[in-house]
């Protein structure tokens, strides 16, 4: 249970930091932000990379900031950050809400929200997050800067866009309209334990009918995404038990379930019918 | 390349000069590298809180840390809550309402509480539920470590 042997780089910013991803990513080199994903799996040697690139002393990554309409995350940014909410209204309600559903306290004073980003765990409440309300992806290379949608970041369990020399600086959130509303649901087991299923629901009421729902699934197939069929049962539809039930029968038809040691597909199945049912019976205000 | 590096671990505020691998981790050196065997290793991968200190201002998995990331930051551990004969008021509340049996996961529970309220005094019994799930016991049953921490609370208030 001890770690195999690395070099250990400390980058002082961002460019130093991209430096040293160009030279060591191809000969095996990874960063390190909290370390709450990356040690247990060196811990059991899963991972044995030979260079670390140890962000925590770059200053600037440590950033959380509105501009306009989006909420920039920088890439040292604890989960502990969120247990206060660092916005407005609804938007701090969500990411305060979301955060206590991550790991446990000590975990989240370490762990980061652009870690869990980059780890792409499909049970990771940031990346149903970040899915649902369309985060941008921010990665910096010494070749450049480009930043990545969403939908093309995760693609598959613990896989992503990012190549072997980016680092993912920022994640850019865009904030909740004001008047909007959210709900979660997240079921598993124990405290503290990743998702088997989990739902996040966002949407406005005009007119007395829901307008541009978002509702994000997580833990239910390789990486989260938005379910348009879900979606499409609640647009233009009165804030009642029917129109829950119908979005959530059409998120249970809709998904390709995952399945592993926790739950088979079946089950998967009615989990995400109850998640789904449960997140938007807690989003009416 | 993978040799040692010469840090210093500032452990209840005494100063520990060590050469160790980067791939230390802080619970090793805490324990082999400075001698301080309060802090208990149980799974080494994140989940039963036994290696539970306090780094800067946060309480921490030490298994899941570098010895060479907490270079230089005040660390404290269970050794250094007791003032000379005086108990810290969590670890008299843990004796008094039978918060331990054997004793394992004690050190790691006492440094999570101890951080969590000295940061947050008027915590809610509902947050400090949450922080308390963090760490696991195979004695206790949890309900007396839950009494021994808010008993403690009030009377850290008091
Ligand atoms: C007991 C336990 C329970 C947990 N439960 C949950 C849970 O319920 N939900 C959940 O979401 N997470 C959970 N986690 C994981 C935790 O949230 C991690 O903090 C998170 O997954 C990774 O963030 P990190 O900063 O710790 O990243 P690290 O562990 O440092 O890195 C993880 C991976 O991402 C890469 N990486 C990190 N940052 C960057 C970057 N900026 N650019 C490029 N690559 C990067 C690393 O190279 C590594 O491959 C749990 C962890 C533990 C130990
Ligand atoms: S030994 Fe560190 S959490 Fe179990
Ligand atoms: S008292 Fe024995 S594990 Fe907690």
């Amino acid at each position: 249970m001890k770690p195999a042997p690395f070099v250990r780089h400390v980058p002082a910013t961002v460019g130093g930091a991209t430096d040293m991803l160009a030279e060591f990513g191809p000969q095996d080199g990874r960063i390190l932000a909290g370390g709450q994903s990356l040690v247990p799996i060196m811990a059991f040697r899963m991972a044995r990379p030979a260079h670390l690139i140890d962000i925590n002393g770059v200053a600037e990554l440590a950033r959380v900031s509105r501009i306009d309409n989006t909420l920039s995350i920088g890439a040292t940014v604890r989960h502990a950050a969120f247990h206060r909410p660092v916005a407005d209204a609804e938007m701090g309600r969500m990411l305060s809400t979301v955060v206590r559903h991550i790991a446990h306290y000590p975990i989240r004073t370490r762990g980061t929200f652009c870690g869990s980003i980059a780890h792409a765990d499909p049970a990771s409440e940031w990346c149903l997050v970040a899915s649902t309300l369309g985060a941008e992806m921010v990665a910096r290379s010494k070749r450049g800067q480009r930043v990545i949608a969403a939908e093309d970041f995760f693609e598959g369990i613990m896989s992503t866009a990012l190549a072997e020399d980016e680092l993912l600086t920022e994640v850019r959130l865009p904030i909740l309209p004001s008047q909007a509303h959210f709900g979660f649901y997240e079921f598993n087991r124990r405290a503290g334990d990743f998702a088997i299923a989990m739902a996040l629901v966002t949407y406005r009421v005009t007119d007395g009918v829901i307008a541009e729902p978002r509702v994000g699934l997580g833990g239910a197939e390789a990486r989260p995404r938005r379910i348009p069929e879900a979606e499409a049962a609640l647009k233009g539809r009165p804030l009642e038990a029917k129109t829950f039930q119908a979005a959530a029968e059409a998120a249970a038809q809709a998904i390709d379930p995952i399945e592993d040691i926790q739950a088979d597909a079946e089950y998967r199945r009615e989990l995400v019918r109850a998640v789904t049912r449960r997140a938007l019976e807690r989003s009416v205000p | 390349m993978t040799g040692k590096v010469a840090i210093t671990l500032n452990i209840n505020g005494r100063d520990h000069a060590i050469s160790v691998e980067p791939r230390r981790t802080l619970a090793d050196a805490i324990r082999e590298n400075c001698g301080q065997t309060g802090t208990h290793i149980g799974c080494e991968h994140g989940v039963c809180g036994a290696c539970t200190v306090i780094v800067g201002d946060d309480p921490v998995r030490s298994c899941l840390m570098f010895a060479a990331q907490a270079d230089g930051v005040p660390i404290r551990t269970v050794e250094g809550l007791a003032k000379g004969d005086t108990l810290h008021p969590l670890q008299r509340a843990f004796m008094d309402h039978h918060g331990l049996q054997c004793g394992f996961c004690t050190p790691g529970f006492l440094m999570l509480a101890t951080a969590v309220l000295e940061r947050e005094p008027n915590i809610t019994d509902d947050d400090l539920l949450d922080v308390l799930a963090s760490n696991l016991c195979r004695c206790t049953g949890y309900q007396n470590i839950i009494k021994a921490v808010r008993a403690a609370a009030a009377e850290m208030r008091a």
